[in-house]
């Protein structure tokens, strides 16, 4: 069982990795909640796995599943929420602001990125004395 | 309370007071800066007076408060005779700048900034003198580099002066930088930051290890400072200041804090060949190249400066000569560089003002336009050459005298009385050419004012220093002497050796020096056209700033391509990064692991109904990666996955995180559906497969290093932390869910961290979609016209029935959640899910009609009732957030229990519900509103 558990982990960690390197917003978000359920998923294994054992607690039972890590994924979870609403509501606002979905936020076309920086002003100026 | 028990401080903190009222004073007047700040310096050395008689009688005040401890940081002032030293030099000589700046400024000058800069700065300085702690010390440092970078580039209008303060920052802060590190070895080797115990451990640092590391560190930040060779060269450029900051930063304060950092470590790090070696040898190089320099300079001020630098040169040597008479020669001369070249620069700044100019080959025969000014100027340079009878003569007879002593050590040191013979043979020309060319020579040349003398307050700060320098000269035994021997106290923190004051001693060694000094540079002077043909030949074009300039720029242009390299400007460059990083990190961390790929955990076994679900869940998420250009069909099988994911949770005894899982999943798509309408639905096709290779091969390392390490952590056995919730949950908490109990209770500070998370999220979520508009598109990805049909009947019906019957879960599992699974966020994800549904099912502005709860509100409640269940818990005496709990006996219902958790609790549903309607509804209203303006809505409005 435990070696289904971590290839789930490894196959969602691929798509997700895969899909957070593309260039447009929607499968990048896309990649993230893919990348989520690896990391909540991940998170949960670390109580180790535990088939019906029970929840709360009951004083006939002797054992538990470990409820820490649970603790700290069932906040992740909602957290991933609002993570995904704020990404995409970001996507949205780039597009409306840039007329594209691109990554980068760049409202120029492809490939030509703006590099004339205060910094290299002040160089040149610096060569000129 | 002793007023001995906390003035220092107060000294300290005054003037950085003090500037506010300064700054606020010249909206009232012009010269009320001017006064405020005179009144305040004097109200400092009021505040200081009666510590003054302490160092006298052989006491060191220490005044201390702990700050943090845990790295040694105290609040914490000292003040010995060093310190007084240094404190009245930067007070009384500032006081005097102060008078002279009031009519040195001009009516276009803003004087609030001028003075408010001048008393942070001498706040600063203060605050080094008096600072018992090193790292307080080293805060102090750094202020007078912030605060000196304001004084010289207080004519921000000035290209010179801007760059002249950046190149000053750049050198002294770099030198902060670097006394930083020395200063915390120094307390590593010590053990302790405080200066009484540092001082007491001189053997234990100089027999250290990291001695030379320490001390090079140290002198780094010194010579910075103090402008010693190689990084003299800041100091010219840093003339471009007017010129009361001139006088007061490189006479008494500014350059003079190195020095008094080579003063204040003298008993914990000199006396090693090291130092000698670093100490002497620059102080003897920065010595001969200011002293020359200086001769060639056609600038009053520039001429100053080189001269500044070489006597910086001098004490610095003296330093390094490591004897307890050396010291006291070094001591000395500070005091009397002080004086007289604070008037010096005075003297040049009235000559500027009533001349506008400073050139020395324009100024010629001013004696007659200025005789006063001359007077004072002449007995000034006289000391500054060596003169007797005036004060620079008897320290600089006290470093003859040295230098002749130290050339016994071997066989070439006879090169050093030579060598500073030849410094002194130049001081004594550069003296002569700072008074014959300006105040004799024939007539001034086309000068751009008619010289004549300065108001009579603007000399007299001049006047007294000159005095000073007469008196220190004449008398010293019953002027300065005190002062000196508890300084020298103060320094050695040791009792002075012997020394003489006395103007004459016979004919000495060092008297000859002298004299060969004074006869051979007045001949210099004269005979100076060869030297200058010499100089424009071969020197001049040597300038250490254009080597500054150049270097700047190549670690400019060095960190702007190293950060072009990871930072292309580029979203998709950075998390490729990102993730490289994390690959490689976790490489070496597999190889550096020697243990067996897998413990000897046993696995659970493998059942046929997980084999299939875990085999869809796969499938699902490869056809997400392999359809994402296709967006829609991708977003349905990504919600397959989160599905399953929940299923797994239920067999894996987490019913909370599957019920969690299970409506954020809910939630979540729809959020991404709203999205979807207003982006492309399809991507476009990539045409760059090399980079598609790349991202495939990134992405298949990190899933099988996950895998892998996955598989590492399950097929070992650990200790739990958990079995402390789980024994205390009940007796603790009070509730027998224990992953509830730990998220309202043991760790509610964390959940309430999270929560105001969320909020933020939604309220972002609000602000970026304020007036935000796109365009709505009217067909879908296939060219099939949207459906005009918006809430179909059926729907609508149903999801009016369902509505009360969902929320009566979302309360049901909200009770629940302290004893069985379920809780606020569950609830709240729950009746969140509930509003939703009648949003989609009947519009909008239906159901804002009838739910007329604004979201913010539910953030702002559900954050302020979560804080306030902490805030009682304190004001009863417990911990923030510690719950209480006690059994209730209802009538029908039964006993049952009730925590005050679940007032928590209900503020985590709040936000919950809020920040994810919120996001929702949101953006649900931008695609109502986009729909209104769409060509195809105003098209079925006139078809109906």
């Amino acid at each position: 069982m435990e070696l289904i558990i971590a290839l789930i982990i490894g196959v969602l960690t691929t798509s997700g990795v895969f899909l957070t390197l593309r260039g447009h917003t929607f499968p990048v978000v896309l990649g993230l909640t893919l990348l989520a359920y690896a990391v909540n998923v991940f998170l949960f294994a670390m109580g180790r796995l535990t088939i019906g054992l029970p929840a709360v607690i009951d004083p006939t039972q002797a054992e538990y599943a470990d409820p820490l890590p649970q603790a700290l994924v069932l906040t992740a979870i909602v957290i991933a929420f609002g993570m995904t609403a704020f990404l995409i509501v970001l996507a949205l606002k780039s597009r409306s602001e840039l007329g594209n979905d691109h990554v980068d936020g760049q409202s120029c076309p492809e490939g030509e990125i703006p590099v004339e920086t205060d910094v290299q002003k002040q160089i040149q100026r610096n060569e000129q004395l | 309370m002793n007023f001995l028990d906390f003035n220092l401080p107060l000294v300290v903190l005054l003037p950085f007071v003090g500037a506010i009222f300064a700054a606020m004073a010249s909206k009232l007047n012009r010269l009320a800066a001017a006064y405020t700040s005179a009144g305040v310096t004097i109200l400092t050395l009021a505040l200081l007076a009666p510590a003054m008689s302490l160092p006298f009688s052989s006491q060191t005040l220490v005044q201390s408060w702990s700050w943090i401890d845990s790295i040694g940081l105290q609040f914490a002032f000292r003040l010995d005779g060093l310190s007084l030293l240094f404190a009245l030099l930067i007070l009384v000589i500032g006081l005097l700048v102060i008078v002279y700046a009031r009519y040195y400024l001009a009516t276009k000058d803003c004087m609030g900034r001028f003075f408010a800069y001048l008393l942070m700065f001498m706040g600063s300085m203060l605050g080094i003198v008096l600072s018992e702690n090193l790292l307080q010390l080293v805060v102090f440092w750094e202020l007078t580099s912030i605060t000196s970078f304001l004084l010289i580039s207080y004519w921000q209008h000035r290209e010179d002066a801007r760059q002249g303060a950046r190149m000053a920052l750049a050198i002294t802060g770099a030198g902060g930088l670097a006394l930083l590190g020395g200063v915390l070895l120094l307390g590593h080797i010590v053990g302790s930051y405080q200066l009484s115990d540092v001082l007491a451990a001189g053997d234990l640092v100089r027999e250290h290890p990291l001695y030379l590391t320490t001390l090079v560190l140290i002198l780094l930040g010194v010579f910075t400072k103090s402008a010693q060779f190689p990084f003299h060269f800041w100091l010219p450029h840093a003339m471009a200041a007017p010129t009361p900051v001139s006088a007061y930063l490189h006479s008494a304060t500014m350059v003079k804090a190195g020095i008094f950092l080579l003063a204040r470590f003298f008993p914990v790090l000199s006396g090693t060949p090291e130092w000698m070696w670093l100490v002497g040898g620059a102080g003897l190089i920065t010595l001969l190249i200011g002293a020359y320099t200086a001769l060639f300079k056609h600038d009053l001020k520039g001429l100053l400066a080189y001269s500044t630098i070489s006597h910086l040169g001098l004490i610095t040597l003296l330093f390094g000569f490591s004897t307890q008479l050396a010291a006291v020669a070094a001591i000395f001369h500070i005091i009397n560089h002080a004086t007289f070249k604070a008037s010096l620069f005075m003297v040049a700044g009235i000559i500027d003002h009533e001349t506008g100019s400073r050139d020395m080959r324009k100024l010629n025969g001013l004696l007659k336009y200025m005789p006063h000014t001359a007077a004072l100027a002449i007995i000034a340079s006289a000391a500054m050459a060596g003169v007797p009878l005036l004060n620079g003569f008897l320290s600089k007879e006290m470093f003859f005298d040295q230098a002749v002593t130290a050339s016994h050590a071997n066989s070439m040191a006879w090169l050093i009385p030579a060598l500073v013979t030849v410094a002194g043979i130049f001081s004594v020309a550069y003296s002569i050419r700072f008074i014959h060319d300006v105040f004799f020579n024939g007539e001034p040349v086309d000068l751009p004012k008619t010289p004549h003398e300065p108001p009579r307050f603007m000399k007299v700060p001049v006047d007294l220093l000159v005095i000073a320098c007469l008196a220190v000269g004449i008398l010293p035994i019953y002027t300065v002497a005190p002062l000196l021997d508890v300084a020298v106290v103060g320094t050695l923190q040791n009792e002075a050796p012997q020394y003489s004051l006395a103007i004459w001693h016979g004919i000495t060694m060092p008297l000859i020096m002298s004299m060969i000094a004074l006869g051979v540079g007045a001949l210099v002077y004269f005979k100076r056209d060869v030297l200058f043909r010499f100089h424009e030949r071969y020197v001049e074009s040597i300038d250490a700033r254009r080597y500054f300039e150049i270097g700047l720029n190549k670690i400019i242009q060095l960190s702007i391509s190293v950060s072009r390299g990871f930072d292309k400007g580029s979203l998709q460059h950075a998390s490729m990064w990102v993730i490289l990083t994390s690959i490689i990190a976790g490489i070496i961390g597999f190889i550096s692991v020697s243990s067996p790929l897998l413990g000897d955990r046993d696995f659970i076994p493998l059942d046929g109904i997980t084999l299939v679900t875990a085999a869809i869940l796969v499938l699902a998420s490869l056809m997400t990666t392999i359809w994402h250009r296709q967006r829609l069909l991708s977003l349905v099988v990504i919600g397959v996955i989160g599905l399953i994911i929940s299923l797994g949770f239920v067999k894996f005894s987490a019913p909370d995180l599957a019920l969690t899982q299970l409506s954020v999943e809910v939630v979540t798509i729809v959020l991404l559906l709203l999205a979807l309408y207003f982006l492309p639905q399809v991507t476009p096709k990539e045409t760059d497969r090399t980079r598609l290779w790349r991202d495939a091969i990134l992405a298949v390392v990190s899933g099988v290093g996950v895998t892998l390490l996955t598989l590492m952590v399950l097929s070992r056995d650990f200790a739990p932390i958990s079995d402390y919730f789980l024994a205390n949950s009940v007796p603790g908490g009070g509730g027998t869910n224990v992953v509830n109990v730990i998220l309202v209770d043991f760790r509610g500070f964390d959940t309430l961290g999270e929560i105001v998370v969320l909020a933020l999220a939604g309220l972002g979520v609000f602000a970026m979609l304020q007036g935000m508009t796109l365009p709505a598109p009217n067909q879908d990805a296939d060219g099939r016209i949207w459906n005009s049909d918006k809430h179909p009947a059926i729907m609508q019906t149903l999801t009016r029935l369902l509505l009360p019957l969902m929320l009566l879960v979302a309360v049901y599992i909200f009770l629940r959640g302290h004893n069985l699974p379920g809780g606020g966020f569950i609830a709240g994800l729950i009746a969140s899910v509930a509003l939703i549904v009648q949003y989609l099912a009947n519009g909008i502005e239906w159901t804002q009609k009838r739910l007329k709860i604004d979201m913010h509100w539910a953030i702002g409640f559900g954050l302020l009732i979560a804080v306030s269940t902490g805030l009682v818990a304190m004001g009863l005496g417990y911990p923030f957030l510690t719950s209480a709990f006690s059994h209730v006996h209802w009538p029908v219902v039964g006993e049952f229990e009730i925590a005050s958790a679940i007032a928590f609790d209900l503020g985590v549903f709040l936000v919950v519900v809020g920040a994810t309607v919120m996001s929702l509804v949101q953006l649900g209203k931008l695609s109502t509103a986009s729909h209104h303006d769409s060509p195809l809505s105003k098209q079925l409005e006139e078809t109906n």
